[in-house]
């Protein structure tokens, strides 16, 4: 079973977060490390063999581990946290709020398997991560594309005074970015691609399918511009106005369901500043996905670049839309 | 000033003139909570009245802290997690000088920085918000795993109500002082048996709880919540204990000290009529140590 969202023979670089962070460990005394029995599994083991003073098992105790982070910032260190998204967002969200964020603690929670990123089904999927959140005061929310992404955002993770959360990407993950004239900076969406006839707008590891969606469009003349959102709270609105204010069609692009996440922040955007810009979501749908290969599933639930560009030609009016049951469409959800 | 700020020098004060210092004070803080009580006419006093003694030994005893520098890195931390305790901690902290005692009269009020569920961004010594419970030995347990690596020799103090021990995440984190060895790190369990839909024993079973955090790895006591003899014995030991982390389990009444409180129904929040606080502060004054 494929477990992987990579491309077979796409660029990669291991651990990129556990690296960031031992590099960073080395010119800051205040950087600790904590983890639920999830060190392994989150690339903080490379933080952990580096620096083993400075890492502390907390077992599989999520609300624990969130809750001592926050009292290790209260003495000063710069904790980050690493779990699983369900486990960090559905298990431990009480202590997220009340003990780092309403005291607007330098805590940085990172969650593994965001979205859809295993086939183990919706024990282990954290397709509303996102929509849990987002509401949530104070809180700087990271959703990044690549290795490039991550290894640039962990220094300034750590530098943002106040609680973060990262949708950990982990072991082999693709770099996609440094192909471009790209610097991750907190809190700024970046162009990535311009383009006269669409706008995708992407937050993840959807930016590196919008990219590729955007180069097989190209080859049937179809201009696509691509805004890389990796910080989806606070939402960089002047670069989504921006972006939205046009005729291109906006299509907006999340590795999470369609509700609560990047289409529904888009759109409120949009409608808040009177921009009347419809968005077409490429997102999840609302439900309990299934188990299964990540290609599989991808391509099931229209995250695929295959699935991206038959929607994308679908909206444009090129070809029909497949009309297979439960399959490529994210459904619209009720609130759109 | 670093030393305990209100206390004499140890070996200055026999035991005696130690236990009746701190009945004094335990006195003043019931008093304080009265009349806090008072303002808002209703509220946790029969919880503040119980926990008047303990917080007078911790504060005045134990506890190492400057009372007007609340955010001395070196203090031992005092976290407060059953959030409605405020009127007692407001109290105590009036009583160590943190907070001026005519500002207690603000209590509840809008814009005081003395809300009725404790707050740590409203009030000066108020370390964490408690009142979502289960959060507070938690949040300890990073503190004392942080002040432990930056070589700080400073102690975590982490005041818990019995019916906090119906939550897990109590005992997540209890299993994580243990496992940690946070020697630094004492709980006290207030066990008044009653919480808020009534009594402990009916809502959800925690005895045994000494037998409980024993099998949980702590060095663990305890003792009659009301007697401060009792409680600066208790304390004394735990002061000395090394190697794994302690807990010091009160048995307290509510309503102690004010008879006609004390007598009265059991009720987690105690209503008290407008004629009657007078009554409360001269049932109080009668106790009143010598």
């Amino acid at each position: 079973m494929i477990a992987s969202f990579a491309d077979p023979g796409q660029r990669t670089a291991p651990a990129p977060f556990g690296h960031a962070l031992a590099r960073l460990a080395e010119q800051d005394a205040r950087i600790v490390g904590l983890s639920a029995d999830l060190a392994k599994y989150t690339d903080m083991h490379v933080f952990r063999d580096a620096h083993p003073q400075r890492f502390f098992q907390m077992g599989m105790a999520e609300q624990t581990m969130l809750g001592a982070a926050a009292g290790m910032a209260e003495v000063g260190l710069v904790p980050f946290a690493s779990t699983y998204s369900v486990f960090a967002t559905r298990r431990a969200y009480d202590f997220l709020c009340l003990d780092i964020a309403e005291p607007n603690l330098n805590v940085n929670v990172v969650g593994a398997l965001p979205g859809l990123t295993t086939g183990y089904g919706p024990s282990h999927q954290a397709t509303e991560d996102l929509a849990i959140l987002r509401g949530c005061p104070n809180l700087t929310i990271v959703d990044p594309c690549d290795a490039v992404d991550i290894e640039q955002a962990v220094p300034q993770l750590a530098a943002a005074p106040g609680p973060t959360y990262l949708r950990l990407l982990r072991g082999n993950v693709p770099s996609v970015l440094d192909e471009y004239d790209y610097r991750f900076q907190l809190g700024k969406a970046a162009e990535l691609r311009t383009g006269r006839d669409v706008v995708l707008i992407s937050t993840g590891l959807m930016t590196m399918r919008a990219l590729q969606a955007a180069q097989r469009l190209e080859a049937d003349s179809v201009d696509v511009a691509v805004l890389h959102v990796p910080t989806v709270k606070p939402l960089d609105r002047e670069a989504v106005l921006a972006a939205a204010r046009t005729d291109r069609l906006v299509v907006t692009l999340e590795n999470h369901t369609v509700v609560g996440g990047l289409a529904e922040s888009v759109a409120s955007t949009l409608a808040f500043a009177g921009v009347g810009t419809r968005v077409v979501p490429i997102a999840l749908p609302d439900e309990f996905l299934a188990a299964g290969a990540l290609p599989t599933l991808h391509d099931r639930y229209g995250l695929s670049t295959d699935a991206i560009v038959q929607r994308v030609r679908a909206e444009l009016g090129g070809t029909p839309r497949p009309t297979r049951p439960g399959a490529a469409q994210p459904t619209v959800p009720p609130t759109a | 000033m670093t030393a305990l700020h209100t206390v004499p020098a140890r070996g200055t004060e026999d035991r005696a003139e130690r236990i009746a210092r701190l009945s004094a004070a335990a006195h003043r803080i019931r008093r304080h909570a009265l009349d806090m009580g008072e303002v808002q006419g209703q509220g946790y006093i029969g919880q503040a009245l119980g926990v008047a003694d303990v917080l007078a030994v911790v504060y005045g005893d134990q506890l190492r802290f400057r009372p007007a520098e609340p955010e001395w890195p070196d203090r031992d931390r005092f976290l407060l997690s059953i959030g409605h305790y405020a009127i007692a901690l407001y109290a105590a902290l009036a009583e160590a000088g943190t907070i001026d005692a005519a500002e207690l009269e603000t209590y509840g009020s809008d814009g005081s920085r003395l809300p009725m569920s404790g707050m740590a961004s409203y009030t000066p010594g108020m370390e964490i918000s408690g009142g979502s419970l289960g959060h507070g030995l938690g949040v300890a347990t990073g503190m004392a795993l942080g002040l432990r690596l930056q070589g700080n020799p400073a102690r975590v103090f982490n005041l818990l109500s019995d019916g906090e021990l119906d939550e897990g995440s109590t005992w997540e984190a209890a299993m994580a002082c243990a496992h940690h060895g946070l020697d630094n790190v004492t709980a006290i369990v207030d066990v008044n048996a009653l919480q808020a839909d009534g009594p402990t024993a009916g809502v959800l079973r925690t005895e045994p709880v000494t037998d409980k955090w024993r099998a949980f790895g702590w060095h663990a006591l305890r003792v009659d919540g009301n007697d401060i003899g009792a409680l600066v014995d208790a304390f004394d030991e735990l002061r000395a204990h090394r190697g794994s982390p302690s807990v010091l389990i009160c048995d307290t009444r509510i309503g102690h000290g004010v008879p006609m409180l004390a007598e009265r129904e059991k009720a987690h929040f105690m209503k008290v009529a407008e004629h009657e606080w007078d009554l409360a502060r001269q049932q109080l004054g009668e106790g009143s140590p010598a």
